[in-house]
């Protein structure tokens, strides 16, 4: 079954043509990115994949159901999850609770029983954790679990609202660019981690800059330019296209480039 | 010391109402960053459906009970008519919108009611309870005891339940909590209620004590919100602190000063606290991350 398909999508912002009649699909399993110069609207579609925009034409078929203009609190209960570029935590919150919070669909919520603190409640809670202590292992975080999260440096961070985007146990987790102002070696560890998630299961979308990244982690690749598709295919496909070269390079580049493969 | 002790007593009892209000500003505050200003209408709401329903022959706790009720509607209408339908407008047009509903609200009250003072009988009894020299009524006892009873269940609420910490992470960060899948519509909903049921049991238990009118309300609200300033906006703690210190300074200042000057208090506080302190006693000091 495919997992999302996106048909004929579009959205305006006043008479900017932010996507346009985009179509595409993404099979469940592996990593595939979306990528694009600057403006080209991808985080414009994880937006309204995540449900915060609306789409003005189009459908979006989550698992063969229409999630069109579905509120993003529904979205999680389906199983889609996101992290942001510009980072979205709880900053008052030490390490742990992040995730914990992550952990609210999956928990009871018998508001007598939390008030009595019955067993129940005492077990389920050492229990959300537990899980919580296991991603932030999983995100190479254990060590900072108490650490109050607005005193964490920014690559944590990052891998922080990756543990709480898994802590809702997603079947598809969307990462907008997750190694941006990661320095190489932070870059080199979302990389790993990446790899990671996607060999648990979960199907993983990215936006990402870092070309290297991309071209390491992706199975698939969605090219984007002024919010309209334009190519798609395996790493090496794309890298081949001439399209996609002379879109990132433009056409005097291209030349250039023509030249120096001679 | 007799005397000091009866300005005492009377300045807690009617602090404890300011806190109840302040902490109805502070639980709206936290879901939504509104300030709510239609929190003293509710004050009024449940002290005068309460008079009301027990004049029609409805026992009073009945009548205590409905009122409550029928207050945490009219709460949760003004969030899903007026505050819902004008999601994405900024902050300050929010508050103004709440202005508005308290306006409204006081008009329908004189509609519905009437424009004359009422008054509840004392729960148990008018019997003043002598202690040090100073008389402290039984009433004053209810209110007490009210507020700490409020004081008490909502932080085992925020505490303990899955909602209440979902209605704190929503406050912290919408976006996140939305992400997680917390209905960030029915925390703001339920905020709302919650603050209105508090207002009204706070009108209910201070009726017998300094009566009640359609009007009563800005009042009690802009004393409210001097506390929630005073013990820094948002902080459950510093509401209670807040209301308190203003009921105490209220009843000082018209002991020892004048009670032509009594609600003056109040507002030296506003004026004060936000020259000096504006993040309150007990405010978060954020720190905008950049």
């Amino acid at each position: 079954m495919t997992l999302l398909r996106v048909e004929e999508m579009s959205i305006e912002f006043g008479g900017v043509h932010a996507i346009e009649d985009l179509s595409f699909v993404i099979e469940p399993g592996a990593i595939h990115s979306i990528i694009g110069p600057n403006g080209a609207g991808k985080t414009t579609l994880f937006n309204l994949i995540t449900g915060l925009y609306r789409a003005s034409r189009g459908r979006i078929m989550f698992e063969d159901r229409d999630i069109g203009g579905q509120p993003p609190h529904r979205l999680a209960r389906l199983g889609l999850s996101r992290t942001f570029q510009n980072l979205q935590i709880f900053f008052r919150m030490t390490a742990i609770e992040n995730v914990m919070v992550g952990r609210h669909l999956h928990e009871s919520r018998n508001v007598l029983a939390h008030l009595l603190r019955l067993p129940a409640v005492v077990r389920q809670n050492q229990r959300t954790s537990a899980k919580a202590r296991e991603l932030l292992d999983f995100v190479g975080l254990a060590d900072d679990a108490d650490v109050a999260a607005g005193a964490m440096p920014y690559g944590a961070l990052k891998r922080l609202e990756i543990a709480r985007a898994l802590a809702v146990e997603p079947k598809m987790l969307l990462l907008d660019e997750p190694a941006a102002g990661c320095n190489p070696v932070e870059t080199q560890e979302i990389d790993h981690l990446i790899q990671q998630i996607a060999k648990t299961g979960v199907t993983v979308v990215l936006v990402e800059h870092d070309m290297r990244l991309v071209m390491n982690v992706s199975t698939h690749i969605l090219v984007l330019d002024a919010g309209r598709k334009l190519a798609e295919g395996s790493a090496a496909e794309v890298r081949a296209n001439p399209a996609v070269i002379a879109a990132y390079l433009g056409a005097q580049g291209q030349r250039e480039l023509a030249r120096a493969q001679g | 010391m007799s005397e000091f002790l009866q300005f005492l007593f009377s300045g807690i009892t009617i602090g404890a109402v300011y806190a109840m209000v302040a902490l109805g500003f502070t639980i709206i505050y936290s879901a939504s960053d509104v300030i709510n200003f239609a929190q003293g209408e509710f004050v009024m709401l449940g002290g005068m459906c309460t008079v009301f329903l027990a004049a029609a022959g409805v026992p009073l706790p009945i009548a205590a009970l409905l009122a409550i009720v029928i207050t945490a509607g009219v709460g949760a209408a003004l969030c899903k008519l007026a505050i819902e339908q004008a999601r994405g407008a900024s902050v300050v047009a929010l508050i103004i919108i709440t202005i508005g509903a308290s306006v409204f609200l006081r008009g329908i009250a004189q509609v519905v009611f009437d424009k004359q003072l009422h008054r509840l009988p004392a729960f148990s009894g008018e019997q003043p309870i002598l202690i040090g020299g100073a008389t402290l009524l039984p009433q004053s006892l209810w209110v007490l005891g009210g507020a700490g009873v409020i004081v008490i269940a909502l932080h085992r609420f925020f505490r303990r339940t899955l909602f209440g910490k979902a209605i704190l992470a929503a406050a912290q960060n919408r976006q996140a909590a939305r992400l997680v899948g917390i209905n960030i519509n029915l925390v703001m909903l339920s905020s709302f209620a919650l603050s209105a049921a508090i207002g009204a049991l706070a009108g209910i238990l201070v009726t017998p004590i300094t009566l009640t009118s359609y009007d009563v309300g800005t009042m009690l609200a802009l004393k409210g919100f001097a506390a929630a300033m005073l013990g820094g906006m948002g902080n459950p703690v510093g509401a209670i602190v807040g209301g308190l210190l203003v009921g105490v300074a209220e009843a000082m200042g018209a002991g020892y000063i004048s009670s032509d000057y009594k609600d003056a208090a109040a507002f030296l506080i506003i004026l004060a606290v936000l020259s000096f302190l504006p993040q309150g006693l007990l405010g978060a000091r954020i720190r905008e991350r950049v």
